[in-house]
């Protein structure tokens, strides 16, 4: 097994909070990802197959079910824009084409220098404050272009 | 305007009631220690909430105590019993469970517990939103406080009960927030609804009697067991008891979440409570209760929000998710934006849904695009009404179907003014904004 220890001892106490040892697969996808260079190589489908007694192919068809888990390689930030209805009328494409200038990456694609990965997504529960964008898991909200250079640049 | 008591967010507006002593310095946990320590019998509990008339906050309007009432007799049943609280809020427009989560996480949990007990569920499963971290973080950090003084886990508060809480992300799937999706996800699968019957009270997870509420449902209930069900009923309609949470979110001056009686007209929502439609534009459609409720048009903007109310003026309460669009709005554009959510969104396994959701999708963006057909007015209709309603495993595709045919019944002199035209004549408008980088629609729709 190539998961690294630690991940397996909490990935086994996950497991816990269940009856049935395969309701924790959601969760280890994510603590996965979060470990593992932020996405979910073949490699590591093969690994919680095997923690998980399923066949590699169960893992990839739940893996491939959610957004949120990505199944290739992603630039070091993620900024998600999203572009449902509350957001779309306030402005979402001028947010979506500001963070695409600045990031010099096409959406739903990483630029050159592998800095940032740009996606859309769907309502994110933001739409009092639209629009929005999530940059690695952290929300921003009541966006204007200032605000997104402002977010974007200070990136390390 | 009109006052009138508040209650739901109380604790949320308390700066740090997220922690658990500021929540117990403001009396909370004093109902969960109210029912555990009187004892009041798990049936009695059942018959106050069904007395209070609170319904489901998640959309459908369920009575919560008649649904709690389908849970079978632990006596006849040994199998083990779980609540399942759906905070999976994922309904475009639809904001407020994160409040309740954020700022008030011990009301949810307290509310849960008194629940469990009702049902008599030995275990709480909380499925929370995917991109909801901070919602993940702040109930965590409830549990584990709750737990450390003993008001979760073995013999909480020395009685009998027993009662373990548990978190569960999700993963950013729309469906998750149907209750029979959320339970396949919670068990490490695809988040595909499953056909009823089964009903969650027979056969939920893992097979097991199971209950699912939604979080600002669960919320209310601490309050009807401290107040009383006759408190409770004293505000809102007869048909719609208490206060509910209105986001509303679009076009809007004040956008944001406001807790407010059930009956108040849409318009002093709109007008007083959220300060108008901005930049002193006149009003064109409103949604009363997310994307899925049929839009309707300016001039029903003086319908009480309630249930049956929004019912007979053709739309749906929802989850109250106001979604206001200004004069230079349109309406196919939303239309297609809305589309291509459920699109996205479709779990693929009925035909209907996989296939009409897409369809819908494609035809209004060709027809925003100037590209639409003749009869595509005609051809989106057809394609509705054979998606819905009843016509699939669960209810996304009438989710889609619904504000399909609402925008063909208000409004198809717009839709078919675009066919005429060969594009949209609000393109030029304030409200196209900056214009998408090229291509961006169309990749955004393939992606799944």
């Amino acid at each position: 097994m190539a998961l690294p220890d630690a991940l397996v001892r909490e990935l086994e106490a996950l497991c816990g909070k269940y009856p049935q040892r395969r309701a924790a697969l959601i969760p280890a996808l994510h603590r996965c990802q979060e470990e593992l260079g932020g996405w979910i190589s073949p490699e590591v489908m093969e690994d919680l197959a095997s923690f998980f007694a399923l066949e590699p192919v169960e893992v990839f068809g739940v893996a491939s079910f959610y957004p949120m888990f990505h199944l290739a390689p992603v630039g070091k930030h993620v900024v998600s824009v999203c572009r449902n209805i509350s957001c779309d009328l306030r402005g979402a494409d001028g947010i979506l084409e500001e963070v695409c200038r600045v990031t010099r990456a096409e959406p739903h694609a990483t630029s050159a220098d592998g800095k940032f990965s740009v996606e859309t997504v769907e309502c994110q529960g933001a739409c009092a404050n639209a629009p929005m964008m999530d940059v690695d898991g952290t929300y921003h909200e009541d966006l204007d272009a200032g605000k997104v250079r402002e977010i974007l640049s200070r990136l390390a | 305007m009109k006052t009138f008591p508040t209650y739901l967010l109380e604790s949320a507006r308390t700066p740090g009631a997220h922690a658990l002593d500021v929540y117990r310095g403001r009396g909370g946990y004093a109902a969960l220690e109210k029912v555990l320590k009187t004892p009041i019998p798990p049936a009695q509990v059942i018959a106050e909430v069904k007395a209070s008339g609170l319904r489901g906050r998640g959309g459908a309007g369920f009575p919560t105590g008649l649904k709690w009432s389908f849970m079978p007799d632990p006596a006849k049943d040994p199998r083990p019993r779980y609540l399942a609280v759906n905070a999976d809020e994922s309904e475009p427009g639809t904001c407020k469970d994160r409040v309740l989560m954020e700022r008030d996480p011990h009301g949810l949990l307290e509310g849960a517990l008194i629940a469990a007990y009702a049902i008599r569920a030995g275990a709480v499963y909380i499925y929370v939103r995917g991109e909801y971290r901070r919602s993940y973080a702040r109930l965590q950090a409830a549990i584990d406080e709750a737990r450390a003084a003993n008001l979760a886990g073995q013999k909480i508060l020395g009685t009998d009960f027993s009662c373990e809480l548990h978190l569960h992300q999700g993963a950013g799937a729309y469906i998750c927030g149907e209750e029979t999706g959320l339970m396949e996800s919670l068990e490490g699968k695809r988040g595909h609804p499953r056909p009823k019957p089964p009903f969650p009270a027979g056969s939920g997870l893992w097979a097991s009697p199971t209950t699912v509420n939604n979080v600002e449902t669960i919320h209310n209930v601490p309050f009807i067991v401290n107040r009383g069900e006759a408190w409770f009923r004293s505000m809102g309609t007869p048909a719609s008891t208490g206060n509910f949470l209105c986001g509303i979110s679009g076009h809007v001056e004040r956008p944001g979440v406001y807790e407010l009686p059930f009956g108040l007209a849409a318009r002093e929502i709109l007008e007083e409570v959220a300060g108008g439609v901005w930049k002193k534009r006149r009003l064109k459609a409103w949604f009363p209760g997310g994307s899925s409720t049929g839009l309707l048009p300016a001039s029903a903007i003086d319908v009480r929000m309630d249930h049956d109310s929004i019912k007979a003026a053709g739309s749906m309460f929802g989850t109250a998710a106001m979604i206001i669009l200004d004069e230079e709005s349109c309406v196919v554009r939303a239309s297609h934006v809305i589309a291509r959510f459920y699109d996205h969104e479709s779990c693929g396994q009925c035909s209907q849904c996989r296939e009409g959701t897409q369809w819908l999708s494609q035809i209004f963006r060709r027809i925003e695009e100037g590209e639409g057909q003749a009869d595509d007015v005609a051809t989106l209709e057809s394609l509705a009404r054979g998606m819905a309603p009843g016509k699939t495993i669960c209810a996304l595709s009438d989710a889609a179907a619904i504000p399909t045919l609402a925008v063909i019944k208000h409004f198809r002199a717009e839709i078919e003014e675009h066919i005429r035209l060969k594009r949209c004549p609000f393109r030029d408008a304030a409200t196209a904004g900056a214009t998408a980088p090229a291509g961006v629609l169309e990749k955004g729709a393939v992606l799944r």
